[in-house]
């Protein structure tokens, strides 16, 4: 054999020997084996070792009580998780179980990506908000739901002689106006209120919607989700805009706020805060009994919060819906909601739960939270449309926030969603 | 004279070390912070103190990271998808350069000129068909003694390397260079019985030292900073690059300190390479007239 030839030979052989290497050492174990009776369960939990850990013994608990198949959990980082789906999705690579943002689940059933719920399980027993539908039909369902409040010191509203809002007695557009002309009136801070503006993606139609839905617009019309008109660039909704820009533009709230709102507030950075229940345990550890919850500011509609969190749901390509669908009913046993809103803080799904939650049970500290999610969640609108339109609107919002005519910004938002609507069949079944 | 010169060196060093101390800001806030817990961060933001390693300094958030994310193994996948990367790349480009720039083909100028009009093309335009295409690719792996195929390469190692190993700007600066290395060498070379391969190995790629470091950190920060992709093609937590790390931390109550320790855990390798190469990447830069 020629020199030549046995060079050849040796880089290929090294080639192989690389390549064999990398694929040896290198396949993940994400991927299910349904054949073999393994069924793997995506979450948005990677980094929330509370929240992981307890859906991680709920899935312990459930491959112990039965030997037919085991649930295998792939955690993802929370920000990224979509992206991730999507793309499984695009490649045909979807598990059978995953837990989904609630907001987004018309869009993935219309989309294809999940299949109807049939489950073995009350759902009615759940507070609605954790419920998410699409065509009559449920398709996710949740353990928890999470609730806006706005927070302050008691000290500072009594020093600036404000009356602390409650439930019976929201604050009104104009007692508003007054207790934030007081507070500023201390001086204690440039800006006395913090809504979070430095927020982007959901949290926009998340924590801004609802003030426009309390002055009585929407983001969408809600019959027929065909068009944006008259909801989002109504007289209400552009009422809506101007008081919302009035309040950067009185010095009342920075147009940008800090990153983290909790933590300047906490620093004694803003007088109010508009936040939500998973703030309520850090703040309370740092403030005490100073620490007031409110619900948040009546606009003329009522106050209101956006419903609905992270929910689980079974995949349409599923090999093994029936298995996927039982460990689902298993896992929405109370004590299992029960044991997720220990972990995390958040409100338990239904009452059972409640009951076996200390800080949600009657007279805890958070009961609150449940009261505020049952008597003001708004869904955000059940359409497929909505993550276009919850797009739109959070662009339409940073515009007005710095200076953009609301009329025009907001007829331009409605233009762009009926267009996005119309593009896509009214996204009809 | 001698006094106005001095001046001017001064005046001249001034400036250098103004910009270098702005340019150094973020990092230094950022080393900085991560030995704070949030509270602080928060409270010294308005302050110098944002910069100094002052108040309640600890190594907690740098505890606090590895209990969160499996950073060593992150840390670990990412080392070894860019060294691989980068080896496998300066190996192929530079191969496919040389034969650009020394070999008599026909056609070759098209062929340049098709690998320069991909750089045009956005990566992200391509991403979502590529994650189909590299589903339906082949895929063996070792299973005792035999081999099992099946298909896709989702969820592997070599789906963040063997895309991103042929680059057009790496074959261009490759070809550039070249080009500046007599061709009287090759020709004396090949009289004294060299072939094509012992040319470009023992003759070519020895002066083209320049080329291959900046080739080699211009792959290599790339593949270090890679997210978008990793995201779409890797779903097990034990084949996560580093970026991917970043997003454990934003959860509703972000933690600052963590994410200021990670981000400096990720950034030293990075800073390393850059300082070991700064030399001949500024040459190799200046010499082939590319801005970076």
């Amino acid at each position: 054999m020629n020199k030549k030839l046995t060079k050849v030979l040796a880089t290929s052989i090294a080639a192989v020997a690389l390549t064999s290497t990398l694929a040896a050492c290198g396949k993940g174990s994400a991927s299910s084996n349904e054949g073999s009776g393994e069924i793997a369960l995506w979450t948005h939990n990677a980094g929330n070792p509370d929240e992981l850990a307890a859906v991680q013994k709920i899935v312990d608990s459930y491959n112990g009580s039965q030997d037919k198949v085991k649930i295998k959990v792939q955690a993802f980082p929370q920000d990224s998780y979509n992206d991730s789906v999507v793309s499984a999705a695009a490649a045909g690579n979807l598990p059978c179980i995953v837990d989904i943002d609630g907001p987004n689940v018309p869009n993935w059933a219309w989309a294809g990506y999940l299949a109807p719920l049939e489950l073995d399980t009350d759902l009615s027993k759940h507070l609605p908000s954790t419920v998410a539908e699409w065509d009559g039909q449920p398709y996710a369902v949740g353990y928890y739901d999470v609730a806006l409040a706005m927070m302050a010191r008691a000290s500072d509203l009594e020093a600036a002689g404000v009356r602390v809002a409650t439930m019976e007695q929201p604050w009104t557009k104009e007692e508003f106006q007054d207790a934030l002309t007081k507070l500023k009136a201390l001086g204690k801070w440039e800006h006395p209120l913090d809504l979070g503006t430095a927020g982007t993606g959901e949290w926009l139609p998340y924590a801004y919607s609802p003030f426009l839905q309390s002055f009585g617009g929407d983001l969408v019309n809600r019959d027929g989700f065909q068009s944006a008109e008259g909801a989002l660039n109504g007289d209400e909704a552009v009422e809506w805009a101007n008081w919302f820009r009035d309040l950067a533009d009185q010095g009342f709230m920075a147009r940008k706020s800090g990153k983290d709102s909790t933590q300047d507030f906490l620093n004694n950075k803003s007088a109010i805060v508009y936040t939500g229940s998973w703030a309520a345990d850090k703040a309370q550890a740092a403030l005490g009994d100073d620490l007031v919850v409110m619900p948040p500011v009546d606009l003329g509609e009522g106050p209101k919060i956006g419903g609905a969190s992270w929910q689980w749901g079974v995949t349409s390509g599923c090999s093994n819906t029936e298995a996927a669908m039982d460990y689902l009913s298993y896992s929405l046993k109370p004590e299992n909601i029960a044991a997720v809103a220990k972990a995390t803080g958040a409100i338990p799904a239904s009452e059972e739960a409640a009951a076996q939650t200390p800080s949600f049970a009657e007279g805890g500290a958070n009961r609150i939270f449940m009261d505020f999610s049952r008597e003001y969640a708004v869904m955000r609108p059940e359409t497929p449309a909505y993550p276009f339109i919850a797009t739109e609107y959070g662009k339409a919002v940073q515009d007005i926030l710095n200076g953009a005519d609301p009329k025009s910004t907001l007829d331009s938002a409605v233009k762009a969603i009926d267009a996005n609507i119309k593009s896509n069949g009214g996204y009809k079944n | 004279m001698k006094n106005q010169l001095l001046l001017k060196n001064a005046g001249t060093m001034l400036v250098r070390v103004l910009f270098a101390v702005v340019a150094a800001f973020p990092i230094v806030f950022m080393l900085v912070s991560s030995l704070k817990p949030d509270q602080q961060i928060f409270g010294d933001m308005s302050s110098l103190a944002a910069f100094l390693p002052v108040g309640n300094i600890s190594f907690d958030n740098y505890g606090a990271v590895f209990d969160r994310v499996p950073a060593a193994r992150f840390l670990l996948n990412s080392v070894g998808v860019s060294a691989v990367t980068v080896i496998l790349g300066i190996f192929v480009n530079s191969l496919c350069a040389f034969a650009l720039s020394r070999m008599q083909v026909r056609g070759k100028k098209i062929v340049f000129t098709a690998i320069l009009a991909t750089l045009i093309v956005p990566f992200q335009t391509l991403a979502l068909p590529l994650v189909w295409w590299v589903n339906q690719l082949p895929y063996f792996e070792l299973n005792g003694f035999s081999l099992e195929f099946s298909k896709g390469w989702l969820d592997t190692y070599q789906v963040q390397i063997i895309p991103f190993i042929a680059n057009a700007f790496s074959i261009y600066l490759f070809h550039q260079y070249f080009e500046s290395i007599p061709k009287e060498l090759d020709e004396a070379a090949r009289i004294d019985g060299a072939g094509w391969f012992k040319i470009y190995r023992q003759v070519v790629m020895p002066l083209a030292g320049p080329a291959t470091a900046t080739v080699a950190i211009l792959t290599f920060l790339p593949a270090w900073n890679s997210y978008l992709w990793p995201l779409m093609v890797v779903q097990s937590e034990e084949l996560r690059p580093v970026m991917i790390g970043i997003q454990y931390f934003f959860q509703l109550n972000v933690s600052w300190g963590e994410v200021m320790a990670y981000a400096s855990l990720i950034t030293v390798p990075v800073v390393v390479l850059f300082i070991a190469f700064q030399r001949s990447f500024v040459n190799s830069i200046a010499s082939s007239g590319v801005k970076g």
